[in-house]
């Protein structure tokens, strides 16, 4: 018998340092359901076109038998199950349908989205047109078969096939909806009802250190939108094709704003509950942001979509290149884009759904008028999030366009000067 | 660990001239393949998994991402650290870590002595243990749920600061200083506690005998004794408030240190760059440890 002396291991108490509330939320989706298989398999052995050779793969030729659970990376109120609010739920009858029990992660910003990816973990992603591309240049999503989703039909025609969900006549994705980046205001304290970005860009607005701003180089093409009507000589004719000089007026418009603002939101539940206490009173929002506060403390805030118009975004459906449940997330794309889903996401998100279907369906029947959901012409003048590149996307030619990268370093240096 | 070595007698349940016997002789025969034996897991342990992914670390600092795609292209450059050479924000950045870390370590110590010392040397047994218990009782919540309880309090609209006082700090770098000291402070108080506890009241008395006034006895007897109870806690504050980005997150407002930084490289899928910025609070904390061994309190540690 040999006498073993253990040694001491140390072992430094770390806390597990979870950073979102969010994914809290999201495991409660786990716990919600019990019901697991018999998922309907709807052979639908369609003769499928193979799209061209690409990083992900080539797309799925039917949608067997679900797998009993689906990965979701989504933006906030994209995938609701009652858990943020009881009435709010459209994921459990999901569940109960196809069998795949849910698990919802909330993707704050686009980079975050593309990096949650890159894990493998996930089976799909509702991704903004500047993660579309970046997804499927990187490999990290699959051609999608849209013959395997029967609600792809009756989706608005000028969603499909778009320069940010197609690749060379392959689709990548199925759309989900589209709308504005909103202005938000607490009417109890901004008591003059803003209607333009000027309002967080004033350098002597009242309300300084109560400003808050989208934690993200995106938000570069707010400032680039506002200075584009503003400031017409600079020559902007899209926020995300800026060369160097509108740029560098795009950055010294964000640094006034910095002392204006209190914070900035990237975590929409951190920026629901800012507007609630009371300690952020102005700033860009999402609608879905403006109903959390509405549900815990009516009548708190505020939203208008400015008379500059507004960066917006139209989201889309993608499957992971390495899914491990890939028919659930068949069945979810043909879910989320049937109309009552569609109507029930598009209402509570406050957006336009991208199936007209839906329209019929909302509780307010103005809403797809409100967000002039089958308006193209309407969606067309929208400045759609998309990853600005060096070849400029303002149709010019030109190629002298500061790309993404530089971007994310001007905003990096921005936010941590 | 030099414990291991002092080798016990082994007693042995084999048959005479069973394996167990034949390998308890042989071993103690060679205290050194006994000594290679007790030590060598441990010692994989920290050479495989804790220096490794340094190693690691290390190397995917020099790899570079690609901008578009997020993808990792693993061709070697210095690229990474000189941009955080050349530019100049990032200096702004570690400066302020660097202050946000100190100033938390002074403010735990400037409160951590007296309550020890009260602990130590005044305090009877049972006020002693209750105080004891109230030093550590913070570390039973949530570091979580400990920060945004500050949230509340700190909130510059209608927190309880302001409710009560009238005045609040609000969230920037001056709430982030307060949270992190409050977080702090027991991994400041404990060690001092047990440095007083050690150092013998006969001490005191002897200085007090000789004429030494509180803050003489203090200056020339308690510090010097104390000093490495103080490095041991600077070390834990000091290093846990370098590499904290959550309760700066929750009630820094707009400000970043390194950790907010690589939390944001590594959200933007750029993990070479994160890992190249994880390097600096190493140096760092090689840099502070040296200055702490050329003052000669890591002998007595």
């Amino acid at each position: 018998m040999t006498t073993t002396t253990s040694a001491p291991s140390h072992r430094t108490d770390r806390r597990t340092r979870r950073s979102r509330l969010t994914s809290g939320l999201a495991m409660a989706a786990v716990v919600s359901l019990v019901a697991v298989g018999c998922g309907s398999s709807k052979s639908t052995s369609s003769s499928g076109t193979v799209g061209p050779k690409t990083p992900g793969g080539t797309a799925q030729q039917s949608v067997g038998a679900g797998e009993g659970q689906l990965d979701l990376i989504a933006w906030a109120g994209y995938a609701e199950n009652g858990s943020n609010d009881p009435a709010v739920n459209w994921v459990s009858k999901f569940e109960t349908d196809s069998g795949c029990k849910v698990n919802v992660k909330v993707g704050n910003t686009s980079d975050e989205m593309v990096q949650l990816m890159k894990t493998g973990q996930y089976d799909g992603v509702s991704a903004s047109g500047d993660a579309t591309l970046r997804l499927v240049a990187g490999g990290d999503v699959a051609p999608v078969n849209t013959d395997l989703v029967p609600n792809y039909q009756d989706i608005s025609p000028f969603l499909k096939m778009t320069q940010y969900n197609s690749v060379d006549g392959q689709a990548f994705g199925i759309p989900h909806g589209w709308g504005a980046n909103l202005l938000m205001w607490n009417p109890a304290v901004v008591t003059t009802p803003p209607d333009s970005w000027s309002a967080v860009f004033d350098s002597n607005s009242p309300y300084k250190g109560k400003i808050t701003a989208y934690d993200s180089p995106i938000y570069i093409a707010d400032a680039a939108l506002y200075l584009m009507k503003t400031q017409p000589d600079l020559g902007i004719k899209n926020p995300f094709a800026l060369n160097q000089a509108q740029f560098d007026a795009s950055i010294a418009l964000l640094k006034t704003q910095k002392p204006l603002v209190g914070e900035y939101w990237a975590d929409y539940l951190k920026a629901a509950d800012a507007f609630e206490k009371g300690s952020l009173v102005l700033g860009t929002t999402w609608q879905v942001i403006a109903n959390t506060i509405e549900a815990a403390q009516p009548g708190t805030v505020k939203t208008v979509l400015p008379r500059e118009g507004a960066t917006a975004w139209s989201d889309t459906w993608m499957v992971s290149s390495k899914a491990k449940h890939p028919n659930c997330m068949y069945k979810w794309m043909d879910y989320i884009t049937s109309p009552s889903a569609q109507a029930q996401v598009a209402e509570y998100f406050g957006e336009a759904p991208a199936n007209p279907k839906a329209c019929g369906l909302t509780t307010d029947k103005q809403h797809c008028a409100v967000f002039h959901a089958t308006d193209a012409a309407f969606a067309d003048q929208l400045h759609y999030w998309t990853t600005p590149t060096k070849a400029c996307l303002d149709g010019s030619g030109n190629t002298d366009c500061l790309d993404y990268q530089q971007w994310t370093q001007a905003w990096n240096d921005l936010r941590a000067s | 660990m030099t414990d291991a070595t002092a080798s016990a007698p082994i007693v042995s349940s084999g048959s005479p001239g069973g394996l167990g016997r034949r390998l308890s002789r042989s071993l103690s025969r060679h205290p050194r393949v006994q000594l290679g034996g007790l030590l060598s897991g441990p010692l994989l342990w920290l050479l495989l998994i804790y220096v490794g992914s340094l190693g690691a670390l290390l190397l995917t600092s020099l790899y570079t991402t690609d901008a578009f795609t997020g993808n990792v292209v693993k061709i070697i450059s210095l690229d990474n650290f000189r941009e955080l050479i050349t530019n100049p924000t990032f200096r702004t950045v570690t400066l302020r870590t660097v202050g946000i870390a100190a100033t938390v370590t002074v403010i735990d110590l400037v409160l951590a002595l007296p309550v020890a010392f009260f602990m130590a040397k005044v305090a009877s047994r049972r006020t002693r243990r209750a105080l004891a218990v109230a030093v550590v009782l913070p570390l039973w919540a949530s570091y979580l749920v400990k920060a945004y309880c500050w949230r509340v309090i700190l909130d510059p609209a209608g927190g309880v600061l302001r409710k009560t006082f009238g005045f609040s700090p609000g969230f920037g770098v001056t709430g982030a200083v307060l949270v992190l000291a409050y977080l702090w402070l027991p991994y400041m108080a404990l060690p001092i506690y047990v440095g007083l506890e050690k150092l013998p009241n006969s001490l005191l008395d002897a200085s007090g005998d000789l004429g030494g006034r509180t803050l003489r006895t203090f200056w020339s007897v308690v510090l010097p004794l104390l000093k490495p109870s103080i490095i041991a806690g600077a070390i834990f504050t000091f290093s846990l408030s370098l590499g904290d980005y959550i309760a700066v997150q929750i009630v820094g407002g707009k400000a970043q240190t390194i950790g907010n930084l690589i939390y944001r490289d590594f959200g933007a899928s750029n993990l070479p760059a994160a890992a190249a910025l994880a390097v600096v609070p190493v140096l760092i904390m090689i840099g502070f440890l040296v200055l702490v061994r050329r003052s000669g309190a890591l002998e007595s540690l």
